[in-house]
């Protein structure tokens, strides 16, 4: 089934029996809503914040990659892995909606996904789905994502006043700061 | 089994999620002008908040009249761990996220990683996580009875519980050697054969734990206290449940039948007899309804799985994503060099995106994958049933008293460990 009467549509794959339907960012909330009201998709399981910073650069997961490469990128195999696919911005906000009809016999599922930069605002879905709230203060507090228009978005998992957004890739593993005294 | 009357309260109709945040209870500010507002911190570290839940709770006498919770206070950056290590290495912080229903998280990850590899486990391994599974979904019910029991007043239950609770760990102890934690499930198959002995072991088990469950029911679904303090308190619409994302027991007690197991049968769920249990009024003692009625269903499943257990290897034979034998070490160069690499460089996983949902214990368990092709997962999401269980705490609270507090948010069951991950 083609997805493409979805507001603001902009591109659809087929992956591992997975649908995954991009759409713009701006129209995201008309496209929330139709999804739930036309589709049926009336349940949203979760939302999932990606920071793609150095994705695909000359690193493979800290690895290295060759261009060209030999097509190895195969599941188990060996030695240099080809490049993935680049990605149209740095982050991408994935919603796992899910089509819940009591006693179905299926679960018909669709990833609705928008992509935008550092710093870009991503309409909040609250008014369509109200479980989007806490997913999305979870995205803004470790991905830094800003939600517009979201009633409450405060930070849910890291203090109100923590620096920084701990997901992200450029976001050391060790964190924290630590102040000697005798650098002062 | 004891039949109970129903207390005369309905569920109500439509909604009653709080606007504009759906998460927060706010006084109402005509009650702030002439009423005595208390508001009172309850928790973070409170023993009825199963972890570190803290709630900010507004009182009008004995009565709530607003409610925020507050999270995060366990948050350990699992995610982020998981993307420092190899994929085959992460497999045990999952199980950490949420320790009581530990093969569950474990399961969804392999399973996640399984759908990228594109890899089918042998048989004997689908049954064996399956019977597994539901052994956990038997232990994360009985802590669930046990301490929620507890908190309103019924301390031995929870004796009653632990009692059969070990039972099942020792079970897992002697699968894996280990009791909780166990990193059993492995991409590909189970980490090692099933010892023997277990099944006969699991076979006593499973012939003396329904009448165990009658017990329970014999203890508390003829106790005035325990019926008073559960029936017609923390209810839940359907609508409201289903907009609230609630998922498992929350959502069955407020008559949605909904399992993922049913509707989605991953595993072999579709070869096995069960029935999911669903009531309709919507409160603390439907909740417990159906947890009992699961623990029932689950021994039927783990019965099942003994049965039909079939013969056959316990890993796939791929040696490009799974370790060789041991015994081949001494003998193989081939197998050396694949171990060294597997411990070391771990495998390539090819790169996209998957989501995988599993019904565990607490509703839907879902695992949302990136990998750039890469031996370590790019991005790692766990959809929390207990995260968004606990979404509702403000719904379910309305015209509740402080006392039932702690018994609703004890039957929404939640975990802090998988809330704030």
């Amino acid at each position: 089934m083609s997805h493409e009467s979805i507001p603001g549509f902009v591109s659809e794959v087929e992956a591992h029996g997975e649908t995954t339907v991009v759409v713009e960012t701006a129209r995201l909330e008309e496209a929330a809503r139709y999804c739930r009201e036309e589709l049926g998709f009336n349940f949203l399981a979760d939302i999932a914040a990606t920071d793609y910073l150095g994705w695909n650069e000359r690193t493979v997961a800290g690895y290295w990659g060759s261009d060209g490469g030999r097509d190895i990128n195969r599941p188990g195999s060996w030695g240099l892995a080809t490049k993935p696919e680049p990605k149209p911005t740095r982050f991408s906000v994935s919603y796992h909606l899910l089509r819940l009809a009591p006693g179905a016999a299926e679960a018909p599922r669709i990833r609705l996904q928008v992509w935008c930069e550092d710093g870009e605002a991503v309409p909040s879905v609250v008014p369509v789905w109200p479980t989007a709230d806490w997913h999305e203060r979870e995205a803004w507090d470790m991905m830094g994502i800003p939600i517009e228009g979201h009633p409450n978005l405060t930070r849910i998992l890291m203090e109100d006043d923590w620096e920084g957004h701990p997901l992200r890739k450029d976001y050391p593993l060790g964190g924290e700061p630590v102040r000697f005294s005798s650098a002062e | 089994m004891a039949v109970v009357e129903r207390a005369d309260t309905r569920i109500y109709e439509g909604s009653r999620i709080p606007s504009p945040i759906p998460t927060i209870l706010r006084v109402d500010p005509k009650l702030h002008e002439d009423g005595d507002i208390l508001q009172v911190n309850f928790g973070p570290n409170h023993p009825s908040t199963h972890g570190v839940l803290r709630l900010i709770v507004d009182l009008n006498g004995e009565e709530v009249v607003g409610l925020e919770a507050v999270v995060g206070y366990l948050h350990t950056g699992f995610e982020k761990n998981m993307e420092q290590k190899t994929w085959w290495k992460a497999i045990t912080y999952p199980e950490r996220i949420d320790y009581l229903s530990f093969q569950y998280n474990e399961l969804v990850f392999v399973l996640a990683i399984e759908k990228l590899l594109e890899v089918q486990p042998p048989e004997k391994a689908t049954w064996m996580r399956m019977l597994l599974c539901e052994l956990n979904r038997i232990h994360s019910h009985l802590i669930w009875l046990g301490t929620g029991a507890l908190e309103i007043g019924a301390i031995s239950m929870l004796w009653y519980c632990f009692r059969e609770r070990d039972a099942v760990l020792d079970l897992f102890e002697l699968v894996t050697g280990t009791r909780m934690h166990t990193r059993y499930f492995q991409a590909g198959g189970l980490a090692a054969d099933i010892p023997p002995g277990f099944f006969t072991e699991c076979r006593r088990f499973v012939d003396y734990f329904p009448r165990r469950i009658d017990e329970y029911e014999a203890i508390l679904d003829r106790q005035q206290i325990w019926l008073e303090r559960t029936q017609g308190l923390g209810l839940l619409s359907a609508d409201d449940a289903i907009a609230l994302g609630q998922s498992g027991p929350v959502l069955r007690a407020s008559g949605v039948d909904w399992d993922l197991r049913k509707s989605d049968p991953y595993l072999a769920y579709d070869q096995v007899d069960f029935n999911v249990p669903v009531y309709y009024e919507g409160d603390v003692y439907d909740r417990y309804r159906v947890h009992m009625d699961e623990m029932r269903e689950s021994t039927k499943i783990v019965q099942q799985c003994l049965d039909g257990m079939p013969e056959g290897p316990w890993i796939v034979d791929d040696r490009k994503i799974v370790l060789p034998p041991r015994h081949e070490l001494h003998t193989s160069m081939e197998s050396l060099i694949h171990h060294f690499k597997l411990v070391t460089e771990g495998y390539r996983v090819p790169a996209g995106e998957v989501y995988v949902a599993v019904e565990s214990a607490r509703g839907e368990l879902g695992c949302y994958l990136v990998s750039d092709g890469g031996p370590k997962p790019w991005r790692v999401k766990f959809r929390a049933p207990s995260f968004v269980a606990l979404e509702a705490t403000a719904t379910c609270m309305s015209d509740a008293l402080v006392a039932d507090l702690i018994a609703i948010v004890g039957s929404l069951d939640t975990v802090m460990g998988e809330v704030d991950r």
